[in-house]
């Protein structure tokens, strides 16, 4: 009775639209919310366990795989790493750039030019590699406020793209244009659309502190592998691998 | 003992490099009297710089009454050529300029611009030097350091493979290994 004469006071315009439905309200907040929350939470923690482990099987098939470039030394290192990457067994290729960066897609194309050379008839045909521009979140000396809004844009133009690329291997090594993409695979990995295996390469310039890029994916555990090219970095994150220099 | 018009003397050209960057402090000093000079003690010839987005324009100079000859541009598609006929490079701290000199066998001083905020450009450039892969200064001690530099005590830069990294991803995925 007391509770009953509390809501009235408290809600009192509410209150009487809400008599009718006050059961349908209560079953809302007490019931589906907690499961949704619940179902969420388990499906995370399910993805989380198993990112970072690898495949125990043999593999034989080809892979989608996602590159992505940036500007500075970036793509110099991808587009090595591209180089040393079975051409057959990472097919089809796509590579992203930031839309303002206007070098990188140009050599990544280069480099898929001189491979149409070399290769001749005789291995299957897979499908072309393709060059897409995406929204940048952030440019160099933008305000952070309105790069809040900046990489909601790019983060929803990373899950269009996720969508429509539908990688099984991302490969970034830093630049921010590689955060809205990981977030939306990761995110597609939650929901069950899809899962890729993020692999992350931090870049031969950092020495002893990694890059933010790095740090998110390391922290938020949105890479199955995190690699780095200095043993600074390897004894400071514990979870990372050291590879060596590869330039 | 050759018949060349300049006097037998071999020609040593010292390349200036700031990529895409704007550096206009490292543009000056190299232009600056007292680098000119201090390179010419060290017996180079030639000062060809690459000054990208700087406002700072170098002056052009021929030889006579000038220690070095001068000349400058500010982009070229591939600097590779520059760095192969160069005999002492003077570059920014960035990655791609670094290698590239690196993979060549290049001497090399790297001057890293202080005006850049999150300057994470000069750990690389730290370290190396630490091996002792190149030389490391601050604009205003490009002076110095050409005037002291040993240039023998400089250690080849053994270049890098990316291979260990694919045997990760390919073991990772499932992928026999070659």
């Amino acid at each position: 009775m007391q509770l009953f004469l509390v809501l009235q006071e408290g809600k009192r315009g509410v209150f009487i639209n809400l008599k009718g439905m006050g059961k349908v309200n209560d079953g809302i907040l007490c019931f589906i919310f907690p499961i949704f929350v619940t179902i969420i939470v388990v499906r995370l923690m399910y993805v989380l366990y198993w990112v970072r482990k690898p495949n125990r099987s043999l593999r034989t098939d080809n892979l989608r795989t996602l590159i992505v470039l940036g500007s500075g030394g970036h793509t110099a290192e991808m587009l090595r790493i591209v180089n040393v990457l079975q051409k057959d067994r990472f097919a089809p290729r796509f590579y992203i750039a930031a839309a303002t960066d206007s070098m990188s897609l140009q050599k990544a194309k280069v480099l898929e030019d001189s491979l149409i050379q070399q290769e001749n008839s005789g291995r299957k045909m897979v499908e072309a590699s393709q060059f897409i521009q995406i929204y940048r979140s952030r440019e160099v000396g933008q305000s952070y406020v309105t790069s809040i809004a900046t990489t909601l844009i790019a983060l929803a133009h990373a899950v269009w793209l996720t969508f429509r690329i539908r990688p099984q291997v991302i490969i970034c090594n830093g630049p921010g244009t590689c955060i809205p993409l990981c977030t939306s695979a990761f995110l597609f990995k939650l929901v069950g659309l899809g899962w890729s295996n993020i692999f992350y390469v931090e870049s031969i310039a950092r020495v002893r502190k990694v890059s933010l890029s790095g740090l998110l994916l390391y922290k938020l555990l949105l890479a199955d592998q995190f690699y780095v090219q200095w043993p600074q970095l390897q004894k400071k994150y514990p979870r990372a691998q050291l590879v060596g220099c590869l330039m | 003992m050759d018949g060349a018009g300049n006097g037998g003397r071999i020609r040593k050209m010292v390349f200036v490099t700031v990529g895409t960057t704007c550096f206009d402090a490292l543009v000056k000093a190299a232009d600056s009297r007292q680098v000119k000079e201090a390179l010419s003690k060290r017996g180079y010839t030639d000062l060809m710089i690459q000054m990208g987005r700087g406002s700072y324009v170098p002056s052009k100079v021929s030889e006579e009454d000038e220690p070095l000859t001068v000349d400058y541009f500010a982009f070229s598609p591939s600097i590779a050529d520059y760095l192969k006929s160069a005999s002492l490079i003077i570059s920014h701290a960035g990655s791609g300029s670094i290698f590239e000199t690196l993979q060549l066998g290049k001497s090399l001083i790297v001057v890293v611009n202080e005006d850049l905020m999150d300057n994470h450009q000069s750990e690389l450039a730290e370290e190396l030097a630490e091996r002792k892969h190149l030389f490391y200064a601050r604009p205003q001690m490009l002076q110095q350091t050409i005037e002291t530099m040993d240039l023998e005590t400089l250690v080849p830069y053994v270049p890098g493979s990316p291979k260990p990294v694919v045997d990760l991803i390919n073991k990772f995925l499932g992928f026999p290994a070659d």
